[in-house]
C-alpha cells in the first residue's frame, strides 16, 4: 500500500499508536512555547536522532523536509525582507522540528494501527445516529476510488492521442466527470444492493 | 448519512487525492509560479456536492492525509503537514468547500455557470485565504501583511481554478444533470 510508513520493526514500530499520537500532540504544544536557540537545537538533534535510529532507510525520509524547502526559503525571505532574520530561523528551525517529529510517528505507524487508534474517536458522533464504521468505509472508497480514476483519465487519454496527437487537452475534463460520476453511482447501488453500510459483516 | 451520500462524499475525496498526484504546472504568464491541481478538487467538491457532503468530503480527505497517505500535491503526506506553515490552508479547505456549496444552494435561481464561479470564488479563494493567511502568519511568525504577500501569489491559478470549475460544473449539468447534488 502506498504511505509514507516505513517498513520496519524498530522501537519506534513497536510502540502503541495512540501513545504515539498523544506523544506528538503534547510535545508540539510544548515546543510552542519556545523560540529559543538553546531548547530547539537539542530538539532538533533528538528528532534527527530518531530517524537516525532507524537506520539509513530512517534518514531517507528526511527528503520530506526537502519537499518543503522552497515553501520555508520563502518565508525566510520574508522575515529577512521585515528585518526580522534571526527570529526567522527559529521559526523555520521550530516548524522544521514540528514537521519532522510528526512526521516521524506516520513513517513508523501502519495505516491500519493509526485508523484502529483514532476510530474509537467517532463513536460519540453515534448519539447522532452517525455509524462509527462509516469513516471506515469512506476510507476504503477512496482508496479504491482514486487509483480507479487515473486508469479512466489515462484511458481517455489515449483515445485522445490517437486522434489527434496531442497528448492533454482541457477537453477531456467533461468526460472524464461524467464517466467517473457514473461510476460513483454504480458503486452506491451496488451497496445498497448489498444491504448498505449497516449490511457489512462486523 | 445516507449509503449514497457517502459514496459521492468518498468520490470527491477520491478525486481531490488524483488532483494531487498531477505534477504541478508553472505557468509563465502567471510569473512562473507553479499552480497544483488540488484546490480545484476542493472547489468542485463544494459546488457539486452542496455545503455538508462538500465539506465532509474535503476532511474525508484530509484524515486520508493525517493516516500517512502520500495525497497531498507534491506527494506529501502524514502528520507532518499538519504541523507546517501552510496549514491554516488545510483548515480553510472543508470551511471553503462548506461556503461554496451553501452558496450554490442559494442561487439556484441563477445561471449556473455564473453560480459556480462566484461560489467557487468566495469559498474557493476568499474563505480559504481568510484562515489560511493568518495561519501562515502564526506559524512562521510574520506579519498579517508579510504573510499575505507571500500567499498571494497562488491567487492568479486560482483564478484559473475558479474559471475550471464553473465550465466543468456546466458540462456535467448538461450530460449527467442528477450529479448536481447542489442543486437537485
Amino acid at each position: 500500500m502506498m504511505s509514507v510508513y516505513l517498513q520496519g520493526n524498530s522501537w519506534a514500530h513497536r510502540l502503541p499508536a495512540g501513545l504515539k499520537l498523544l506523544a506528538i500532540a503534547l510535545a508540539s504544544l510544548l515546543l510552542l512555547q519556545y523560540t529559543s536557540f538553546w531548547v530547539l537545537l537539542p530538539a532538533l538533534g533528538a528528532v534527527l536522532l530518531c530517524y537516525a535510529s532507524l537506520g539509513r532507510d530512517g534518514l531517507a525520509q528526511l527528503k520530506l523536509l526537502r519537499a518543503m524547502s522552497y515553501l520555508l526559503a520563502a518565508l525566510l525571505v520574508l522575515h529577512w525582507v521585515s528585518g526580522s532574520l534571526l527570529e526567522g530561523v527559529a521559526m523555520i528551525l521550530r516548524l522544521a522540528i514540528m514537521i519532522l517529529s510528526a512526521n516521524f510517528v506516520s513513517v513508523t505507524t501502519r495505516m491500519d494501527d493509526m485508523l484502529d487508534a483514532v476510530l474509537p474517536l467517532f463513536k460519540p458522533l453515534e448519539i447522532f445516529g452517525f455509524s462509527p464504521r462509516k469513516p471506515a468505509l469512506g476510507v476504503a472508497l477512496v482508496l479504491r476510488f482514486a487509483p480507479y480514476m487515473l486508469v479512466v483519465f489515462a484511458q481517455l487519454r489515449e483515445a485522445w492521442q490517437a486522434r489527434t496527437g496531442t497528448r492533454n487537452s482541457w477537453r477531456l475534463l467533461a468526460p472524464f466527470a461524467i464517466q467517473s460520476l457514473s461510476m460513483s453511482d454504480h458503486v452506491a447501488e451496488a451497496l445498497k444492493a448489498r444491504g448498505g453500510s449497516q449490511g457489512l459483516s462486523r | 448519512m445516507a449509503d449514497r451520500s457517502l459514496v459521492h462524499v468518498a468520490f470527491y475525496a477520491a478525486l481531490i487525492s488524483a488532483l494531487g498526484l498531477v505534477p504541478p504546472v508553472a505557468i509563465a504568464f502567471l510569473g512562473g509560479v507553479p499552480i497544483t491541481a488540488q484546490t480545484l478538487g476542493v472547489m468542485l467538491a463544494g459546488v457539486m456536492l452542496g455545503p455538508i457532503r462538500g465539506a465532509l468530503a474535503v476532511l474525508l480527505f484530509l484524515f486520508l492525509v493525517a493516516l500517512g497517505l502520500p495525497f497531498l500535491s507534491g506527494g506529501r503526506g502524514g502528520l507532518g503537514v499538519f504541523m507546517g506553515p501552510s496549514v491554516g490552508f488545510l483548515i480553510g479547505w472543508p470551511v471553503g468547500a462548506l461556503v461554496a456549496g451553501w452558496i450554490m444552494q442559494s442561487t439556484r435561481e441563477m445561471n449556473i455557470l455564473a453560480a459556480a464561479a462566484i461560489s467557487a470564488a468566495v469559498g474557493g479563494i476568499l474563505v480559504v485565504y481568510a484562515i489560511g493567511i493568518p495561519g501562515v502568519a502564526i506559524m512562521a511568525g510574520l506579519s498579517l501583511p508579510k504573510a499575505a504577500l507571500g500567499s498571494s501569489v497562488f491567487i492568479p491559478g486560482d483564478l484559473v481554478k475558479v474559471a475550471l470549475t464553473a465550465v466543468i460544473v456546466q458540462t456535467v449539468a448538461r450530460g449527467l444533470p442528477g450529479a448536481v447534488l447542489s442543486r437537485s
